[in-house]
Parts: C-alpha cells; sequence; structure tokens
C-alpha cells in the first residue's frame, strides 16, 4: 500500500504532553481547599508515603521549594510519579473530600510543585559524609534510582550500571511521551547525579562487567533489573516485518522519528497498561486503524479505567474475546493479515479460563501487530547472580529486600509478580528506599552499634 | 540554612514561632507536644486566680467556602489551679531548656499580688513574663485585662510592680480596643517592660443565628461580647505592630500577635518591627504540625533572599512607613490591562464605573472580540480595578512619571504658607480639600 505522510511536526504535537499543567490561580485555589487532614488517609494511600497535606500546604503558602521537597524526599521519582500513579485508586480515592464534595486533586498538584523545582533548577538534596562503603545498583530505573538516592544520603559510594544510554528505565523509556515527557525522568536522573552517584550507562551486568567483578568491588548490591522483552506467543508469522515488541515499540517513540505506521492498520494484542500505550502511540503516529485485540473481556482487562478510557477517547477499537492464531505475510516478509478466533470464557479458579469457539476462525487485515502480552525475565543474569527465584521473580525477605544471598538486595519489577510487590512506578520506588535503609542498618548502623 | 534563633529582650527561642497564651498552651501536655512539633516557644495560658469557664466557648466566622477566616472566644485565663501549672511549667522548660517558656500572668491591680505571683512563677524556672492586660471579656468586668490594659496609668503601675519583683525578661502584653495603641505602649515602657507584644483579641460578636435569634456563641440562649482573632484581625494587628516600631518612644522589642497562619505573615510582622510572631487560631484550626511549613517556607525564603539571619529582617519595612501627610502627591500610577491574560469578565469595568472613576471602556475588535482598556488619562490609580481582576498578570498598575519633583501634603502646606507669607493672595491654596 502506498505510504501515508505524517510531518515531524505532526508527531511533535502528537507527542506533546497532552495534559496541561495547572496554572497558578488554579493551583492556589486548589491548595487551599485541601483540610490539612490529621493522620491523612492520602498519606497512607501513597505507597512512599508522601506527606501529602505537607505538600499541598507549602503550596498555599507559596513555599514551593519546600513543597517539592516534601514530595521528592519520600519518593525520588515524584515528578514522574505525578503523571503515571493511577491516582484514582490511591491518594486522590482515599481523600476524605470524597464523602463530600470532590478530591483534591493530589496528582495535579504534585505535578505543580515538581514542575516548579524542574523550572527553577533546584537542587533539593545533598550526599550524606562518606561512610566508607560502596554499593552497586544494577538498573537505572525508578527502583535503582530510588535505592540510590536513598543511599547516597546516607553517605555511601554509589554506582549505577545501566544496560541503556540513558538512565530512569521504565520513566525514561517506556511510557509514552504524551503521558511522560522524557525530561521529566531525565530530571530525576540529574537530581541522583548530583548526590555523585555514578550512572555508568551503556553497561550490561553479565555481558560487559562480569557478576564476580561486582561482588567483590562492593559492599552490596541492589538488583533493580526490571523486566525483559515481551514474549513470544509462538504462533506462526511472528518474525514477519511488521510483527512489534509494544516495549520496543513505545521505545522507538520516544528516541526516534517514525513515520512508518502512518496510515497502517494496527493490532495491538493484549489489554494491559503497556496494550494502550502501544495502542494509543499508533493513533498518534498516524495508524489508519488501531485495534487492541484480547482473549478476555473489558471485565479481566489489567488496563487502568483511565488508560481505557483514554484509548477510546483516541478512536481505537476494542475486540473482546478473540485470539490471534498467525500472523499472516506476503511474499516480501511483510503483515497483511492476523487469522483470529473467536473464544469464551470457561469458569475455572481464580481467573475465568479463556477457550477458543471451534470453527469460529476469521481474518483481519492488519499492516502491524504489536504484542503487549507481558514481559519476560532477565533470568541469566538472576542465574549468574545465583539468587533463588521462581520463572525469574527474585525471592526477597518481604522486610529488607535481601535476596537469598545476603549482598544482594532486590527492588522493583524483578520482584514483581506471583502475588509479591506491585507493578507500579510508585511501588518500586518505595522498594528501592526500603532496600536501602536495610543496606544502611545492616553495613553501618549495626557496626556502630556492635563496635 | 539560615539561622533563625531569636532573642527578644534576652529570651532566646530556636526560632521565631511561638505559640500565644491561649488554649493551646493550656497545659504541659500541650506545650511539650507543640515543642516536639518544632515550635521555638510559647506563652503559657494566663495564670492567676483560677476561674470559672462556661461551655460554648468559641465561634467562627466561616468566609465563602474558606472555614475560620476570623475567630472568636469567650473563654477565661486557667482554670486550673496555680500549682498544677507551676509543676508542669517546671517539667516542661527541664525537658526542653532550649525552648522560651513564657508564662501569662493576671492578678487584681494590686502591687502585693504582682510581687507574690512574679516570685512564685519565677521560682519554677522560667524564660520570661507576660503581662495580661489585654483580655477583653470576661475578666476585664473583674477590673483586669483589657480593663486595666486601657488605662496607660493602670499599665504604667502594674508593669513597675511587676518589674519590681522580676528577675527574668517582662513583655507586657497590650489590647488593641484602644484609640491609640502607642499610648499604652509607652506607658508600659514607662512602667520598665523590656517588651511588648501585640495585640490581644478585639472586642466581637460572631454572629446571630438566624432561627433561633441567639447569639453565636451563646451560653445557654444568652451572649457577650468576646475576642476575636484569626487571619482576618491581621492587617490591624500589622498596623498596631507598626506604630509601636515606628515610635521613638517605644524603644522596646515588640513580639507580634494577631492572625499570623503562615510564615509569610511571619516575616511581615517582622519587616514591620516584631523580633518575633506568636500563633494562636491557626494551631487551633490545623494542629501544631503547621509550624514544619513555617520554620521550612521561612528558611527557604531567607536563603531566597540571602540573609544569614532571620533577625536580618526585623524592622526592615518600618522606615517606608510613615503618616499620610508624607507621602507623595506627584507620585501617579495607572492601571494597564493585559489583553492575553485577561478573561473578560468585566468585574473591573464595573467596579470603576459604579464605584470609582469610570474609565475602564468596553470595547470591541473589528472581528466582535470584547476587550477592555483603561482610559489612563482619567485613571486615579486607585488599585480597585486589580484587586478585583480574579486572574493573575490580566492588570497590572504602572507608574506614570509625572515630570514633578516629589510633593507630600505635609510639604506643600508648608509651601503654600511661606509663598503667602511673601505673598498675599496664594494661588490654588482655596482648592486644597481636608
Amino acid at each position: 500500500m502506498a505510504a501515508t505522510f505524517i510531518s515531524a511536526e505532526s508527531l511533535r504535537r502528537n507527542f506533546a504532553e497532552v495534559k496541561a499543567g495547572m496554572r497558578p490561580k488554579e493551583a492556589i485555589e486548589e491548595s487551599n481547599r485541601c483540610l490539612y487532614c490529621y493522620d491523612a488517609p492520602c498519606i497512607k494511600a501513597c505507597p512512599t508515603g508522601i506527606n501529602i497535606p505537607s505538600f499541598i500546604k507549602k503550596i498555599a503558602s507559596g513555599n514551593m521549594k519546600g513543597s517539592a521537597r516534601t514530595i521528592m524526599e519520600a519518593n525520588p521519582v515524584g515528578a514522574s510519579c505525578s503523571r503515571v500513579c493511577p491516582t484514582e485508586e490511591l491518594c486522590e480515592g482515599a481523600c476524605v473530600l470524597n464523602h463530600s464534595s470532590k478530591p483534591i486533586m493530589i496528582g495535579d498538584l504534585q505535578r505543580y510543585a515538581t514542575d516548579w523545582a524542574i523550572r527553577n533548577e533546584q537542587v533539593l538534596f545533598t550526599a550524606g559524609r562518606s561512610n566508607g562503603n560502596k554499593i552497586a545498583v544494577i538498573g537505572g530505573g525508578p527502583a535503582g534510582l530510588s535505592a540510590a538516592r536513598e543511599l547516597a544520603r546516607f553517605g555511601f559510594a554509589v554506582t549505577i550500571f545501566e544496560a541503556k544510554e540513558q538512565a530512569g528505565g521504565l520513566d525514561t523509556y517506556g511510557i509514552v511521551s504524551f503521558r511522560l515527557p522524557q525530561e521529566i525522568s531525565l530530571w530525576e536522573v540529574e537530581q541522583v547525579k548530583q548526590l555523585g552517584v555514578e550512572i555508568r550507562t551503556g553497561v550490561k551486568v553479565g555481558v560487559d562487567i562480569a557478576v564476580e567483578e561486582i561482588r567483590q568491588q562492593y559492599d552490596a548490591v541492589v538488583l533493580a533489573i526490571g523486566m525483559s522483552k515481551v514474549p513470544k506467543l509462538g504462533i506462526e508469522g511472528e518474525g514477519l516485518r511488521g510483527v512489534y515488541d509494544a516495549i520496543d515499540f513505545v521505545e522507538s517513540t520516544k528516541t526516534s522519528i517514525r513515520t512508518d505506521i502512518a496510515g497502517k492498520k494496527v493490532a495491538v494484542i493484549g489489554a494491559g497498561n503497556t496494550a494502550i500505550d502501544a495502542a494509543t502511540c499508533s493513533v498518534r503516529l498516524g495508524a489508519g486503524e488501531v485495534t487492541i485485540v484480547y482473549r478476555r473481556t473489558v471485565e479481566e482487562m489489567t488496563a487502568y479505567d483511565f488508560e481505557f478510557d483514554f484509548a477510546k477517547q483516541d478512536g481505537v477499537v476494542f475486540k473482546w474475546l478473540t485470539a490471534p492464531k498467525r500472523v499472516v505475510g506476503d511474499t516480501a516478509g511483510n503483515v497483511t493479515a492476523m487469522e483470529c478466533i473467536a473464544m469464551r470464557l470457561e469458569e475455572s479458579e481464580g481467573r475465568s479460563r479463556p477457550v477458543p469457539v471451534a470453527g469460529s476462525e476469521f481474518f483481519m487485515d492488519v499492516d502491524a501487530v504489536v504484542l503487549a502480552i507481558g514481559q519476560n525475565r532477565h533470568i541469566d543474569l538472576v542465574e549468574q547472580l545465583g539468587l533463588s527465584h521462581k520463572r525469574g521473580i527474585v525471592a526477597i525477605d518481604p522486610v529488607t529486600f535481601q535476596t537469598s544471598d545476603p549482598q544482594i538486595f532486590a527492588a522493583g519489577d524483578v520482584i514483581f509478580g506471583d502475588g509479591q510487590g506491585e507493578a507500579m512506578v510508585v511501588s518500586a520506588a518505595q522498594q528501592g528506599k526500603k532496600a536501602a535503609y536495610a543496606i544502611y542498618r545492616q553495613l553501618v548502623k549495626q557496626q556502630e552499634e556492635t563496635a | 540554612m539560615a539561622d533563625l534563633r531569636i532573642n527578644l529582650a534576652g529570651i532566646s527561642s530556636p526560632n521565631p514561632f511561638w505559640l500565644a497564651s491561649a488554649p493551646p498552651t493550656n497545659t504541659g501536655y500541650q506545650v511539650q507536644r507543640a515543642f516536639e512539633a518544632g515550635w521555638g516557644g510559647a506563652v503559657w495560658k494566663t495564670l492567676g486566680d483560677p476561674i470559672i469557664n462556661t461551655s460554648s466557648r468559641f465561634a467562627a466566622v466561616h468566609f465563602n467556602g474558606q472555614r475560620v477566616a476570623g475567630f472568636n472566644n469567650i473563654e477565661l485565663i486557667t482554670d486550673r489551679p496555680l500549682e498544677v501549672n507551676l509543676k508542669e511549667i517546671y517539667e516542661t522548660k527541664k525537658r526542653f531548656p532550649n525552648h522560651a517558656v513564657v508564662v501569662s500572668l493576671m492578678v487584681e491591680p494590686k502591687r502585693e499580688k504582682w510581687h507574690e505571683i512574679v516570685k512564685r512563677v519565677e521560682a519554677v524556672g522560667v524564660d520570661g513574663l507576660e503581662l495580661n492586660f489585654g483580655c477583653p471579656h470576661g475578666m476585664a468586668e473583674r477590673g483586669m485585662g483589657s480593663a486595666s490594659g486601657q488605662q496607660p496609668d493602670l499599665v504604667e503601675a502594674q508593669t513597675m510592680w511587676a518589674k519590681e519583683a522580676a528577675k527574668t525578661p517582662v513583655i507586657v502584653k497590650l489590647t488593641p480596643n484602644i484609640t491609640d495603641i502607642t499610648a499604652t505602649a509607652k506607658a508600659a515602657v514607662r512602667g520598665g517592660a523590656d517588651a511588648i507584644s501585640l495585640i490581644n483579641t478585639i472586642n466581637s460578636l460572631a454572629g446571630v443565628d438566624l432561627d433561633t435569634w441567639n447569639t453565636i456563641p451563646h451560653v445557654g440562649g444568652k451572649g457577650a461580647h468576646g475576642g476575636y482573632c484569626g487571619p482576618a484581625v491581621k492587617p490591624i494587628a500589622l498596623n498596631m505592630v507598626a506604630e509601636c516600631a515606628r515610635n521613638a518612644q517605644v524603644n522596646v522589642p515588640i513580639s507580634g500577635i494577631g492572625g499570623v497562619s503562615n510564615w509569610r505573615d511571619a516575616v511581615e510582622f517582622m519587616l514591620m518591627g516584631a523580633t518575633g510572631v506568636q500563633v494562636c487560631t491557626a494551631a487551633m484550626h490545623h494542629g501544631f504540625s503547621i509550624v514544619e511549613d513555617m520554620i521550612d517556607g521561612l528558611n527557604n525564603y531567607l536563603d531566597e533572599k540571602g540573609l544569614q539571619s532571620v533577625t536580618e529582617l526585623i524592622g526592615k519595612s518600618v522606615p517606608r512607613y510613615s503618616d499620610w501627610g508624607d507621602l507623595d502627591l506627584n507620585y501617579q500610577v495607572v492601571a494597564r490591562i493585559h489583553e492575553e491574560n485577561c478573561i473578560v469578565c468585566n468585574k473591573c469595568h464595573i467596579a470603576c464605573e459604579d464605584t470609582s472613576h469610570q474609565c475602564i471602556e468596553r470595547l470591541t475588535t473589528d472581528d466582535g472580540r470584547a476587550y477592555l482598556k483603561v482610559r489612563e488619562e482619567d485613571c486615579v490609580g486607585c488599585n480597585l480595578c486589580s484587586i478585583v481582576c480574579p486572574v493573575e498578570g490580566a492588570i497590572s498598575m504602572v507608574e506614570i512619571p509625572s515630570g514633578e519633583m516629589p510633593m507630600s501634603w505635609n510639604q506643600r502646606q508648608k509651601a503654600i504658607a511661606s509663598a503667602g507669607d511673601s505673598n498675599q493672595a496664594p494661588g490654588g491654596a482655596s482648592k486644597e480639600a481636608v
């Protein structure tokens, strides 16, 4: 088919942050509406325990630096979280004003305060006095950055090993720009760097540097490697040109100008938040038609409600109870269609099980297929480190985040799954903090106490 | 991080934020909780002969959805035995040696009564005393509080009596229920006060219930005036502090009180001459933890201003406060509307048209878009439009150079008088409005 043209200017516009920040009048009115509750439920609902009434009071009093500091103190990726947190399910959902009027727009106020800090190039924290210990943090995503920030404030010499060109992980590469511009995440990275944390980018542990070397050179290790690629579906045609991994797909929109999707018919397989991101990205890349194909129903979908609404507003079509059977290509190896089969749900223990409806096969006309059916684990590295794990999900002590190896702690997506942890950025940040506190207790506090 | 420590007439505290003598400082438990939260000092709720309080004591004025714009109370001084208070004061000071523990006192205007209470209170180890000449209700009917605080001679005498016995600094707390606060401030100084604190509460009735026709608050269907405080009284307090600060005869440090709700208010009071501030209503509305932003916000403000110590603020705006007769009559500002920020609510127009000088015009562009424009030649620079404007950056008051030398009314009168001496018919003098 003929290529459809999309200008770089349109792309730039399409990927600019969708939601405008609060204006001063809005922020003043909203911050003064906050009741400043005692023992406020919003604080408890925040996985990082941000003192929300305090940061809001500071906006009201004009103490913007103090406000930003209150946020970032509790959450080293608080600027990103103000944009990506499911606030209706967390702080705003817990706001007592839900019972009498409408909840305070906590996420927007958090963004207002952190945007101020970004715009005014504020340095909010300082490193602690050196305690002589060295820590390696493997992975510079939310969990790794959060651990590194706290460790640096305790006076540890911290080195982050980051496989990619830039740190920030999911916040830098995995969340669509129109919800989280890359510069926000990179500012958070910069805040950590300013504490003297060394970030060695483009270094893959286990490949570019041996695991043994890290073990020997550092007193403790924080493993915050997140997750890996999207797994294969195991169907015919997955190798065709036009079949993408959703994570790579979203990443490409954050690091390059991509014009090859314009005018195309795109099918996204899966219905989690990443699938929504891939679908809304496709729309913004100028796709002619974008369909989310999911083998269960809207009830079982794991995407947040606001993500679902967002996709519908973008014109994404949802095809429920549908599973791909094979991807079909032309002689040149390009995707031309996808054969699907209708499913029905069968009652089973826990989540209902989708089963194919015999003889219901049909073809969808597509030019691109994006797979968003979850993510693999970095099992190789976990095994090189010799940690106990379950299908790559590293086992930890739930209090100290210590792994089966006392020298190694783990936080973030690497420990998420199988009933352990949460998939949110904000949870990763909290786990990073906790791992840092446990390391401090083990390497410094206990030494002092026994000395 | 700036140095927030202050020293008020020899009483030092880690920061300028003290709790005022009031319900929050009723017990050792409360004052110790306040110190744990970060308050730099506290003035213990007034000690004297224990009284009996009424039930139903407080009322507030809520303004358009914001609660507690003003606060009214008819509570009296402490209703707990003196011995109990003294024991708790001792324990509190012992636990918090670096915090300012000042005790408010009120007794009958008799010399021996003052001597007795001063000695008993100082014996438990306090940093200073505050004489309550301000409480406007109840105690005043017994000849104490504002009843004695409204009479300069009684202020002077009682201050002297307290000073005769006192070894620690004596702060005299003034009532605002008086025409000229400097009269009693000077009396306190004459009596030997080491510092003054102001303002106490203002006579008030919070409201009347439209259904029952009872006063708010009422005690079994009957009401009496109370004392008004909270954000609404700040401008009154700020003026009184400033009037004292710029009066050469009131040459003692000032502890600023009246509607201080956040660090910004504190900065204003200090710029107007206060060495520190006392807070009550804001703590009663939100709890002791509000001091966290007060300290943090003040610190960040001082850093931003490049100031090393909070004491550098004290009195910096006092020289800019004067009498009306000293203001430059040739200074001119006009309103200017910035269309890019204007939301065309027309509030500035109607305010000017109905109640000021009819100089904001409603106009329409060729393509039918409405906009507002100031006829600057008719604008007197009253500020009203910029006050009613609901958006930031839509109206600014811009200085217009008059081309004339500065001339105040006092200077003008002088010039006219001297012109009159040399010329029998001074032109324009008859036009002078009073």
